[in-house]
């Protein structure tokens, strides 16, 4: 019944990629009878050909260990910063009800907007890519730690109330440890909305490790490695979002 | 039972008069506005850095109703006349023009492609895999190739808002669409529904709530998306205005430009939030 099931998941998906790869031959075919500009859209060929050039010659690996360095050092400030506020006003309840929809409502501007504003205030350095992407991030991570403080099942405090734990082994034993997936879900919808604004900074102000890269191939006009980089950049993309989906399972395995 | 009744007790939440939280919220903002000034007087960082808030709301007030522009309106027979207005409005009309053309333009496709993948599970197995994965990604590094594709006008960033409000909305399309409730669609069956009948009177109005969850989240990102490529390259709209005031390092005006857009951004948000409640 297993091997049933697996095979009719397995041809939706190997039709999706035929249809993807019939989509690129087609795309490969329409170039080379001149129906498509080859200067606008490179073969998929050529395309293909210039990994091994974005990955040698352009040192793709180097500028993607300064993107992940950036990735890194504003999740763990959006870590320590967001679960800190969010427990904060999860204790002061009288702060949380006067701040809560202002913290909303900044999920929803667009903070990313402000770059030029710190490129003002922190240089032209990695600080202001880092710094963007924390600010544009820390919402979700704010509101999530909150939703899983607040959403802690009654029955698992009032065992820990009537163990007599202090307000400090109620935190760390009971409240902390329940809403630890909640506050991984913001921790990682933080961490992505933060690598897409990392890179995308890095492309706006032409500084730092895949955004950079593919801006400079765009300015040289080297369309092939324009496409190629772009191809690269969705690939670590997808990896991160992929690794942080299984964690993200691993902590619920429920869900 | 003593003990549980002292739990009940304490469990139950804190109760706030009415005022407490205004008073509370009125103390931040002037806690805020105090650090402001404070920091904005003391020449720790560079002038206007931190500009104080009467220039920015002088710049506000500027930019919002001092009339810096010509306005030429076209009427019948050749005949025009020149309306003075503030530069902002025309900005912003571009801006808007380009997040409603792509809102249209990629919120239709989504719309679409969701209702198909929604319907066809085999459809939905084969292709929302890669609309997944690929929705999460930076949307701005395309920037480049459409500008190779239309140009380096209004095009490109309608393009850029419409590639990043289509994965928003064609996912919560086909989530939708798989949620709506057998018996609605037995409904329409025994009633011999055609498949427009189908789409127009049973599903869209079960979706509303998604698929006007999906607009909410395609517009945030499309703005985003519009934006940042008005940043990148043009000589026109809001993120032209932006980087304009960055260049000639004129901090108060980027503030001023800053918090309308914001406002703006958030009071859409909130629209289309309510829009989904009702």
């Amino acid at each position: 019944m297993r091997s049933v099931a697996a095979s009719g998941k397995v041809v939706p998906v190997l039709f999706g990629l035929a249809c993807l790869a019939a989509a690129v031959a087609l795309i490969e075919g329409l170039i080379r009878a001149g129906l498509i500009n080859r200067f606008i859209v490179p073969l998929p060929s050529e395309v293909g050909r210039s990994f091994e050039r974005i990955i040698f010659e352009e040192n793709v690996l180097m500028r993607l260990l300064v993107t992940c360095g950036e990735a890194l050092m504003a999740s763990l400030l959006l870590t320590v910063v967001g679960i800190s506020l969010g427990v904060l006003l999860h204790r002061l309840k009288l702060l949380r009800l006067a701040t809560e929809t202002w913290i909303a409502a900044m999920a929803s501007a667009p903070l990313v907007l402000m770059y030029p504003l710190f490129l003002v205030i922190f240089g032209r350095s990695a600080w202001t890519i880092i710094m963007i992407a924390f600010i544009a991030a820390l919402p979700p991570v704010i509101l999530k730690t909150l939703e899983g403080l607040s959403s802690t099942r009654p029955v698992l405090i009032n065992v820990g109330r009537s163990f007599k734990l202090t307000p400090s082994q109620l935190y760390w034993k009971i409240l902390f440890p329940a809403a630890l997936p909640s506050i991984f879900v913001g921790v990682r919808l933080g961490m992505i909305f933060a690598l897409i604004n990392i890179v995308g900074v890095e492309f706006l102000i032409n500084l730092g490790g895949l955004g950079q890269l593919v801006n400079e191939l765009a300015e040289r006009y080297d369309t092939p490695g324009t496409y190629a980089a772009i191809c690269f950049v969705i690939l670590v993309s997808v990896m991160f979002f992929i690794a942080t989906e299984r964690i993200e399972k691993w902590l619920r395995p429920g869900s | 039972m003593a003990a549980t009744g002292e739990l009940t007790a304490r469990r139950t939440a804190p109760r706030f008069a009415p005022g407490q939280v205004t008073l509370l919220r009125v103390a931040l903002i002037a806690a805020i506005v105090v650090i402001w000034e404070a920091v904005a007087a003391s020449g720790l960082l560079f002038r206007d850095v931190v500009p104080s808030l009467a220039k920015i709301g002088r710049q506000l007030i500027e930019l919002l109703l001092h009339p810096n522009y010509l306005l030429k309106v076209e009427l019948m027979f050749g005949l025009s006349f020149d309306v003075p207005i503030p530069e902002f409005y025309r900005h912003l009309w571009i801006t808007v023009w380009e997040i409603a053309t792509a809102l249209v333009i990629g919120g239709s496709a989504g719309l679409l492609i969701g209702l198909v993948l929604g319907a066809n599970p085999f459809l939905s197995q084969a292709f929302e895999r890669f609309l997944y994965y690929l929705g999460p990604t930076p949307k701005i590094i395309f920037f480049p190739i459409m500008i190779m594709w239309f140009g380096v006008g209004p095009g490109s960033k309608v393009a850029m808002g419409t590639i990043s409000c289509f994965f928003p909305i064609v996912l919560s399309t086909a989530a939708g669409m798989r949620q709506v409730e057998p018996v609605l669609i037995r409904v329409g069956r025994s009633f011999r529904a055609n498949t427009w009948q189908m789409v127009t009177k049973i599903y869209l109005p079960a979706m509303r709530e998604p698929i006007v969850n999906g607009v909410r989240l395609g517009l945030g990102v499309a703005v985003i998306g519009t934006l940042l490529a008005e940043t990148k390259l043009s000589n026109r709209g809001i993120g032209f205005m932006i980087m304009d005031a960055y260049n000639t390092f004129d901090m108060p005006s980027m503030y001023a430009v800053l918090i309308v857009l914001f406002v703006v951004a958030i009071g859409a948000n909130a629209l289309v939030a309510r829009a989904s409640r009702r």
